[in-house]
């Protein structure tokens, strides 16, 4: 069950002119969430932004052992998104949660590979954790517009995940699109022994990478599980508009809510359209 | 300690907070945030006899103090409601309000039938006020004969309360109001969300796949309070107020304006633990101004100074 806590900003750390991460002392959640799950996040009392806005839960902080709060990675978009950029410590953001489907882990000898484009990222500290926590050989693939936007390097890194960068300016690892250096990854597991090619592919960004990701990941005959973002009103199941296309059996479509089927599908089931 | 009950017809609610239909999923959906049994009524998503499958996205978008929606009634058809969602409903003991929609009458007249041998079904609220889709229910209350002609219709096939739902889109809401009076209505729900869309200047297309959309939330509220203290003047039959309530004030204002009840919606979105702050708001509010009973309080606007200055109808 959710829970609403008028969250205290610890800090704001900016990390461009975009992108910043709001840190929330709200240990009700971050001692409940699961890897992949959501909260639903207004700043401030007013009516104009009325409606909350869905952020992945990026990291759960601990302090001298006990859950402290959590951290949200945000980049600056829309109305909300910016005056969440402005927050200063001590400020209050009403904050929702955990709210979702949280994504489903996997043990070895499996591996897993994370796919973050962009702000993308987000909920992937939290599931490199507990993929560390089970020892589990993890990788992340991670693309932006350039250098300056690749965040958290050391954070993964010093963690033990093996990271293959991407932008599309060629400022820093490969230039292109992150699926170039997956999908040669992918190939090359395909072609090696059987032992090492257990492998499950996470993936959050934007959906036509989540489609791309989702198909290199059959073609290749692996599991995938995509974290999507829609247009979200409530959170919570009441509102319906955050729907997105699920393939039925009869080769159609249905749409389910991505706020409570989701936000993780897997990558096959999902009718990219 | 306030009696906080109020009457909608036969029907007693315990208090007269309701939650909207389309703003509250199928009420299980908030089962683990509130007690269903807690409200004075969960009022179900609307429902036709089969499954829709709704608009594409995008389906909302944000505007000042509101947003606008056009789902496009997705839902599972009342056969699966009644087997899938009433016997939790039941067994959580909310007080049911199922919100019909119907391409032609005889599709109202039977969603009536099959609801009214239903168990735990406790009110009918008739959905012809959706401004979102082409074949619903809309042309029925864009219309008195039309209005008339539905509530008449679904009146002589059952003994739940009926409540049409009205929408603001029309010219004169209280002659919608008089019409379903006459054809046997146990009272009105108004008001549904204002026509209304928003364009993205940049691409030059709508923010919504619909094009077009309903307009809720705060920004709505004056003209809601209007329209209620407007139908509430025209029948006898109660009122049932909405549009844009987020506080016990608001509520406050719609009851005084002549509401006996009140529906929450897009407020439920916002914040899902809002009905006990509401409600405790209410009693605080009954208690200062030693009121006994919240029905005390509906329709008491005090105009005696300021009636000259009302010009309508």
């Amino acid at each position: 069950m959710p829970v609403d806590v008028e969250a205290r900003v610890i800090r704001n750390t900016r990390l461009s002119s975009d992108y910043n991460v709001i840190a929330l002392a709200a240990p009700e959640i971050a001692g409940a969430v699961e890897p992949g799950q959501f909260v639903m996040v207004k700043p401030g009392r007013g009516t104009d932004p009325l409606l909350r806005r869905p952020f992945s839960v990026f990291e759960v902080l601990r302090r001298e052992g006990r859950v402290e709060g959590l951290t949200l990675l945000s980049k600056r978009i829309g109305a909300v998104t910016g005056l969440l950029f402005d927050v200063v410590e001590g400020d209050v953001v009403s904050c929702l949660g955990p709210l979702g489907r949280p994504f489903n882990l996997v043990d070895p000898p499996a591996e897993a590979w994370m796919v973050a484009g962009g702000v993308g990222l987000a909920p992937f500290a939290t599931l490199a954790e507990s993929l560390v926590a089970r020892g589990t050989k993890t990788t992340l693939f991670y693309g932006a517009r350039s250098g300056a936007e690749l965040f958290y390097l050391d954070w993964f890194e010093s963690r033990g995940i093996r990271l293959v960068l991407s932008t599309e300016d060629g400022s820093r690892g490969e230039r292109g699109r992150v699926t170039v250096p997956l999908e040669r990854e992918l190939r090359r597991a395909g072609s090696a022994d059987l032992e090492s090619a257990d492998i499950k592919v996470f993936a959050c960004g934007p959906e036509p990478m989540l489609e791309a990701v989702s198909q290199l990941a059959a073609k290749y005959g692996k599991r995938s599980e995509v974290s999507v973002e829609r247009v979200m009103g409530c959170g919570m199941g009441g509102c319906y508009s955050c729907v997105i296309p699920v393939r039925d059996a009869g080769g159609g479509h249905h749409y389910v809510r991505s706020c409570i089927s989701g936000p993780v599908f897997a990558g096959a089931d999902l009718a990219w359209d | 300690m306030s009696d906080l009950s109020v009457q909608i017809g036969p029907l007693t609610l315990a208090n007269p907070l309701m939650a909207a239909s389309g703003c509250f999923g199928y009420g299980v959906e908030y089962a683990g945030a509130v007690d269903l049994s807690t409200l004075g009524a969960v009022v179900s998503k609307g429902l036709f006899l089969k499954p829709r499958e709704g608009h594409p996205p995008e389906r909302i978008v944000e505007t000042p103090s509101g947003m606008l929606n056009a789902i496009g009634l997705q839902g599972i058809g009342v056969h699966r409601y009644i087997a899938e969602k009433l016997p939790e409903l039941r067994e959580r003991r909310a007080t049911n309000v199922i919100n019909i929609c119907g391409s032609t009458l005889d599709e109202y007249v039977e969603l009536a039938r099959i609801l009214s041998d239903a168990d735990g079904v406790h009110a009918l609220e008739l959905n012809i006020s959706c401004p979102n889709i082409k074949e619903g229910g809309i042309t029925f209350g864009c219309s008195l004969n039309g209005t008339f002609d539905v509530v008449s219709a679904v009146r002589k096939v059952t003994h739940l309360p009926v409540i049409p739902k009205l929408t603001p889109n029309v010219t004169d809401v209280a002659s919608f109001a008089r019409a379903s009076e006459e054809a046997g209505a146990d009272a009105v729900s108004l008001v549904n969300t204002f026509l209304a869309m928003a364009i993205d200047v940049e691409t030059r297309r709508p923010k919504l796949s619909n094009v077009v959309g309903g307009l809720s939330g705060p920004a709505i509220r004056p003209i809601a309070v209007r329209m209620v203290y407007e139908c509430q003047r025209a029948v006898k039959i109660p009122v049932i107020g909405m549009g844009g309530i987020a506080s016990a004030r608001d509520v406050l204002e719609f009851l005084i304006a002549g509401a006996t009840a009140v529906q929450i919606g897009t407020a439920n979105f916002v914040d899902p633990f809002i009905w006990s702050k509401v409600l405790n708001g209410i009693r605080d509010y009954l208690q200062r101004h030693d009121v006994a009973r919240v029905a005390d309080l509906v329709g008491t606007i005090d105009t005696s100074s300021r009636e000259k200055q009302w010009t309508s109808s």
